[in-house]
């Protein structure tokens, strides 16, 4: 059975070639413009950032041989030939590795502690007080938006130099990130467990008590594990700026050119980075499937 | 056996409180609780806080010295008001250090994005058939990110020298890391029909990539570009603190020499750029992916 594509007269189809190629020429004109904007944009920041491609390509051997550097000792042996050369301060580094963890966990606790009551505040189907709720909502978007760093400066100046600094740092920034998304889970609730409380003339506190916390608080811990996990790569340079952990190590090492000790100190925070990784992810894998069985 | 809904009048606490031996014998099962369950949760809350109070020790949280240092902090916020700089002169350089950071933010998150691209697809288990390949490349970018961005940032200085260039670089190496897993992410998660129907016509690897593979993924992409943008436009004001050019380095000396009205300035201007680019880049975002499939 032969079969034919019907195909418009001439007359008819013009136009319609013609809008087609309009709307083509249109979107690639839209295109074109976004280019030529984001090239633009390219040159001024490059500018501003003072990017200079010549110099960098002339350096740019440095950077392997900066990296291959840090894995040869003073003595200009590979630092695989003496292990124990290499990792020659372990017992004061896994020590500081241990304030590092802990800077990272007391600051996350204070700081989920604070998100979790601030939480019921801010969320929008809980909250019985509309200025209480928007002042308190711009509050954690500053301790949010302020990099910790920058209260961790500001602490030390306050506190003296130490690990207090650095977990009141974390505390802050780590309520102002947990206090919107602990806020988010709240205002996904299933509404029927609160208006049925509520029917019984329960007070606030006993509503958020009953009805809301026992939905939200596995997917709380999820979160709050997950901060973790961001916290320990924070707390791991809060002491460059002497906020205490293995940052003041580190930041010393680099600074005076002790290659192998970079490296040696560099491979035990990405090991136990990776490990607090892998044991978060498992803890928060169970948490939720237990919320779903 | 009572009738437990007789006498209305009475409230149903008092009602329910006044029945329970008879509660219990019906529901045994809700009265029973769960011992093992409730072993296990007091455990891990009597771990969870004992580890805090370990915390507290060894971290020298001593009551003396926290009242103290928030006594000095709350000096340090009273002499903060009014945010200034003194001069405008001293504006001026604040606002230049500024946009040096805008600039550092947009250079390192752009070029971090376009670098990112190949090993995105490298790293997806469904273009990349070679399961070694693609788990090394996993693994590289896992420890790429697993070096923090101020580290780079040092690393970069030996190498380029002091100054915002250093900055790009720790930034761009950061989202080469970051988006490589979110790129093969978004990848592993296409749907596979756009691909199937080059396939069948014909298409060869390359082909599946460009038509079906790439368009359903460019949004999303654009999407955490933008939103990356922003995040970035934060780490870079403390990047200047090692000495990687931008605002950091000014609000670390105004810090450390007490001008505390030029800090607050210069906090002050940090969070109005934030929350400019964050204005501007939420909008691109939603022209682009559309408002209703934004999460963030």
């Amino acid at each position: 059975m032969a079969s034919t594509v019907a195909r418009l007269p001439d007359a008819q189809l013009e136009p319609l070639a013609r809008a087609y190629k309009d709307a083509l020429a249109a979107k690639q004109r839209q295109i074109l413009i976004g280019i030529a904007t984001l090239v633009v944009a390219l040159f001024v920041a490059g500018y501003m950032a003072e990017v200079r491609i010549g110099e960098f390509l002339r350096h740019i051997d440095r950077f392997p041989t900066y990296i291959v550097r840090l894995f040869f000792l003073d003595t200009g042996a590979s630092v695989f030939t003496d292990i124990g050369e290499w990792f020659w301060g372990w017992k004061h580094w896994l020590k500081l590795l241990v304030e590092t963890m802990l800077i990272a966990y007391t600051g996350t606790f204070l700081g989920a502690l604070a998100a979790f009551v601030l939480s019921f505040v801010i969320s929008a189907n809980l909250s019985r007080t509309a200025w209480l709720r928007i002042s308190v909502k711009r509050f954690l978007e500053f301790c949010r938006t302020v990099p910790e760093l920058v209260f961790a400066l500001i602490f030390v100046v306050a506190f003296g130099l130490g690990p207090v600094p650095g977990v009141l740092a974390i505390a802050i920034h780590t309520m102002g990130a947990l206090g919107k998304q602990f806020s988010e889970v709240v205002e996904n609730i299933d509404m029927k467990p609160v208006e049925g409380i509520t029917a019984t003339g329960a007070t606030w506190w006993e509503t958020v008590r009953f009805a809301a916390v026992p939905q939200v608080l596995s997917n709380f811990a999820s979160y709050a594990l997950l901060r973790f996990e961001i916290n320990v790569r924070g707390a791991a340079v809060m002491g460059f700026v002497g906020a205490g952990g293995i940052g003041q190590d580190l930041i010393e090492a680099i600074r005076k050119f002790y290659n192998s000790d970079v490296s040696a100190i560099l491979i035990l925070i990405i090991v136990a980075v990776m490990l607090i990784d892998l044991g978060t992810e498992r803890l928060r894998h169970a948490l939720l499937g237990k919320e779903r069985s | 056996m009572t009738d437990l809904s007789s006498d209305t009048p009475t409230s149903f606490a008092a009602h329910a409180r006044a029945n329970r031996r008879e509660l219990e014998r019906r529901y045994p099962l809700v009265f029973a609780g769960d011992p093992l369950g409730r072993t296990l949760t007091i455990a891990t809350v009597l771990g969870i806080a004992g580890l805090l109070v370990f915390g507290f020790w060894y971290l020298e949280f001593e009551p003396m010295k926290m009242w103290l240092g928030l006594g000095k902090l709350g000096d340090f916020v009273r002499f903060m008001i009014p945010p200034s700089t003194g001069t405008w002169s001293k504006f001026l350089i604040y606002l230049d250090a500024l946009g040096e950071t805008v600039a550092i933010a947009f250079l390192g998150t752009l070029l971090g994005a376009i670098l990112a691209a190949p090993f995105g697809f490298l790293a997806a288990r469904n273009v990349m058939a070679r399961r070694f390949v693609q788990f090394t490349t996993r693994r590289f970018l896992d420890s790429v990110r697993g070096v923090d961005e101020l580290i780079w940032a040092l690393i970069w200085i030996n190498v380029v020298g002091l100054g915002p260039f250093s900055g790009v670089l720790a930034i761009t190496v950061t989202m080469f890391g970051a988006f490589g897993k979110l790129y093969s992410e978004a990848i592993e998660a296409i749907d596979e029909k756009a691909s199937e129907g080059v396939i069948s016509t014909g298409g060869n690897a390359i082909h599946r990539i460009r038509y079906g593979i790439i368009p359903q993924v460019l949004p999303v992409i654009a999407g955490q570009v933008l939103y990356y943008f922003e995040s970035n436009t934060r780490s870079a004001t403390i990047i200047g603190i090692v000495g990687a050019g931008g605002i950091g380095l000014h609000l670390a000396e105004q810090i450390r020499t007490l001008e505390y009205q030029h800090v607050s300035a210069l906090i002050l201007m940090i969070l109005v750029a934030v929350a400019t680019i964050d204005y501007f880049s939420s909008r691109l975002r939603f022209a682009i992916i559309g408002k209703s499939q934004v999460a963030v």
